[in-house]
């Protein structure tokens, strides 16, 4: 079942966590015979499969406590599982929180060659990749400065400086990549880009769904220790927002079972005159969101809204009646509002509708996510969630 | 280009063996693979041996001498308190140089133990989030200890030097498997400590009142003609002299403490039978223990990042 490209197979992987509620000799001594009422245990993970190939960006997705930064710390040894094995190739390097070994008391310098040898270097080797290293802080000035007189964003500059320089063939990232103002941050991005040219492996973990979509090619989503979905990142995404939503509208329900279903969006459907042999709407034209919802019982004044979104959950546009200054049926029946966006200029691909339905006061009733999705196409010149009209023009 | 690079990177890595991480070990197997794990890490314990020491004076303008200051203090006490005021010394020549030999061991063996019962603890920021051979904690506490040891030591010499004669001869060499018993019984205690304080905080606790017990275990501030005097060689002098870290003073003592075996009078010293035999023995039972303990860690270990 490994392919020579495997770099880490993850073979039926379950981790058990126990918590203990005593912590002292005493208290387990004094609670020997009730032991099993002084601890709880959860499974975080359960019989996880994944096989890693080389070269991929795999994003591990999932909601507070799912599990994903657990399968990270098995996949990088830092915690044993309970069955199941890893097996692994390559240099590692775990970028789990930046700084780690960072000591307060030490120069910049002196924690760059400690931190070098935690993630694996030798002293010859971070000689060599010193200059590189502090060129990529930015923190010259600073190199021999103990790092407890360090601000917070040049700490974390030298603690990711360090960690991109170790050469490694798998790279594990946990939430880390934010870090530091714009331009740092976008060095930081660069150097994840180059590292996925060079071929080496990522995985990442990570809550903002606009990064796993722009550097994942794989993106597996973890629901309470559970695989639900392994393939690509768009159906990832979608799997994962969806899920977000059914714990959202379960907790909505259950706080106020009956009184939420009496007002529900039916459907919202995006159409326009113009559609090409495929059916996808030609850019510049008017589209049209039909926006259909029941009331089985009068209700306060309402507020319908439409939010589109490009398949990996970027927001491009929302709007809802409250900004048009319209007011709609708020008795008994089935109604219908049309958002009508006159030649809108959305880039060619495909996108999301989402719809929501609140009181004036602002309680949510009911939500569609997705509501519908619609594809535009654009025959003119350029790429991006905007299409524009250009030309180029060489200067006489 | 840079798919060339690519390719070449997968091309390597299909070569490479798969290695299993996080596995329970095997109590017996699984030893070599673990020294191998930690012997590749020696740099990084250097690096933390240093990071330790440097830390712990950064700031201080004293520095190092602090580290010899504590032994010093606790050697005019023990020489006025116990030597002049007690009366020892009356029977025991060159009290102050007998008395800092002992102290001086005993403090290497009271650091390791201390240190590395709660070195892991102190480092669990790395423990939870990087991948190390965890031994490499407790066995760098064992470089700083011996750091400071190394300081007393040429205190210690040097004070031979000047107030006293130095021993030379077939006994000095004594001096070195002392040490060595010392550090590495020392060290398989703190190491299975270290690991157990994990699970359990109130070990570091523990270990401090059972190291202020254990110092009176020993011949640091009595000498042992005293013990052989009370019990005259019954099963409980054996008992007292099974004790590892009373054999490793008893043993440095020999080496360093020139009066001590010339003395006659009152003030001659007796020395239990084979102390090189008893000495060899000890190194040769805490090597075993030093194995015994890493296995007991390697078995703990598993579960340190989620206890922290």
């Amino acid at each position: 079942m490994s392919s020579p490209r495997t770099l880490v197979e993850v073979k039926d992987v379950s981790k058990r966590f126990i918590m203990h509620k005593d912590k002292t000799i005493k208290e387990r001594l004094v609670n020997f015979r009730a032991a099993d009422k002084h601890r709880d245990d959860f499974w975080a993970l359960k019989d996880i499969n994944l096989d890693i190939e080389a070269g991929s960006t795999v994003g591990l997705v999932g909601h507070n406590g799912s599990g994903k930064s657990t399968l990270l710390k098995v996949i990088g040894g830092i915690i044993e599982p309970t069955s199941g094995t890893v097996r692994r190739r390559g240099r590692l390097a775990a970028l789990l929180e930046l700084g780690a070994g960072f000591h307060q008391d030490l120069t910049g310098r002196e924690n760059v060659y400690l931190n070098s040898a935690i993630l694996g270097l030798t002293r010859k080797q971070t000689d060599k990749y010193f200059d590189a290293i502090v060129d990529f802080s930015g923190i010259e000035d600073f190199i021999d400065t103990q790092v407890k007189f360090y601000s917070s964003g040049m700490y974390v500059r030298l603690a990711f400086a360090v960690a991109v320089h170790v050469d490694p063939d798998l790279l594990l990232v946990d939430e880390v990549l934010a870090v530091g103002d714009e331009p740092f941050q976008r060095k930081c991005m660069d150097k994840i880009g180059e590292f996925q040219r060079e071929g080496r492996t990522i995985v990442l973990v990570s809550h903002s769904s606009e990064q796993v979509g722009r550097l994942c090619d794989r993106v597996v989503v973890l629901d309470h220790g559970d695989m639900i979905h392994d393939g690509n990142a768009v159906d990832g995404l979608r799997v994962l927002r969806y899920g977000f939503e059914q714990a959202r509208l379960l907790e909505e329900e259950e706080k106020k079972p009956e009184e939420i279903s009496h007002a529900k969006i039916a459907s919202i459907s995006a159409d326009s005159r113009e559609k090409n042999e495929r059916g996808a709407i030609v850019a510049k034209s008017d589209l049209t969101l039909s926006y259909t919802y029941e009331l089985q019982r009068n209700q306060e004044p309402l507020v319908a809204g439409i939010a589109i979104e490009t398949l990996t959950g970027q927001p491009v546009y929302g709007l809802n009646t409250r900004m048009l200054g319209m007011s709609i049926p708020d008795v008994v029946g089935t109604h219908t509002v049309d958002f009508v966006l006159r030649r809108q200029s959305l880039g060619a691909g495909q996108y999301l509708v989402r719809g929501s339905l609140e009181e004036l006061a602002g309680r949510s009733l009911d939500r569609l996510n997705p509501a519908s999705t619609f594809e535009v196409d654009v025959p003119t010149v350029g790429s991006g969630m905007v299409s524009i009209d250009a030309e180029g023009l060489v200067r006489q | 280009m840079t798919l060339a690079d690519a390719e070449r990177r997968a091309e390597k890595i299909s070569t490479m063996d798969y290695v299993t991480v996080g596995e329970k070990q095997k109590f017996f197997r699984g030893s070599a693979s673990s020294i191998a794990d930690i012997w590749r890490h020696r740099e990084l314990m250097g690096l933390l041996v240093r990071r330790e020491i440097k830390a712990r004076y950064k700031d201080s303008s004293l520095g190092i001498v602090w580290s010899l200051l504590r032994p010093l203090v606790q050697l005019a006490i023990y020489y006025f308190a116990v030597g002049q005021i007690l009366g020892a010394a009356r029977s025991v020549p060159d009290f102050a140089i007998f008395i800092f030999i002992g102290i001086t061991m005993w403090g290497l063996f009271n650091e390791i133990l201390n240190n590395s019962t709660t070195s892991i603890l102190n480092n669990s920021g790395l423990v939870k989030k990087v991948y190390l051979p965890r031994e490499i904690f407790p066995f760098s506490t064992v470089g700083g200890a011996l750091f400071n040891f190394a300081m007393q030591l040429i205190v210690l010499l040097a004070a031979i030097l000047v107030l006293s004669t130095f021993p030379l001869g077939p006994d000095l060499l004594l001096a070195p498997l002392a040490i060595l018993s010392l550090v590495v019984f020392a060290t398989a205690i703190g190491l299975v400590l270290s690991a157990i304080n994990v699970y359990f905080r109130d070990v570091q606790h523990l270990v401090e009142i059972a190291t202020i017990i254990l110092f009176w275990a020993s011949p640091i501030v009595y000498s042992f003609t005293f013990v052989h005097k009370a019990l005259n060689g019954n099963w409980l002098e054996q008992a007292y002299l099974m004790n590892p870290v009373t054999t490793a003073v008893l043993g440095m003592q020999k080496a360093l403490w020139a009066e001590g075996s010339t003395a006659t009078g009152a003030q001659e010293q007796y020395w239990p039978p084979y102390l090189e035999l008893r000495l060899v023995v000890t190194l040769l039972l805490s090597v075993v223990l030093l194995w015994l303990a890493q296995r007991i860690f390697a078995r703990l270990q598993g579960n340190f990042a989620q206890e922290l």
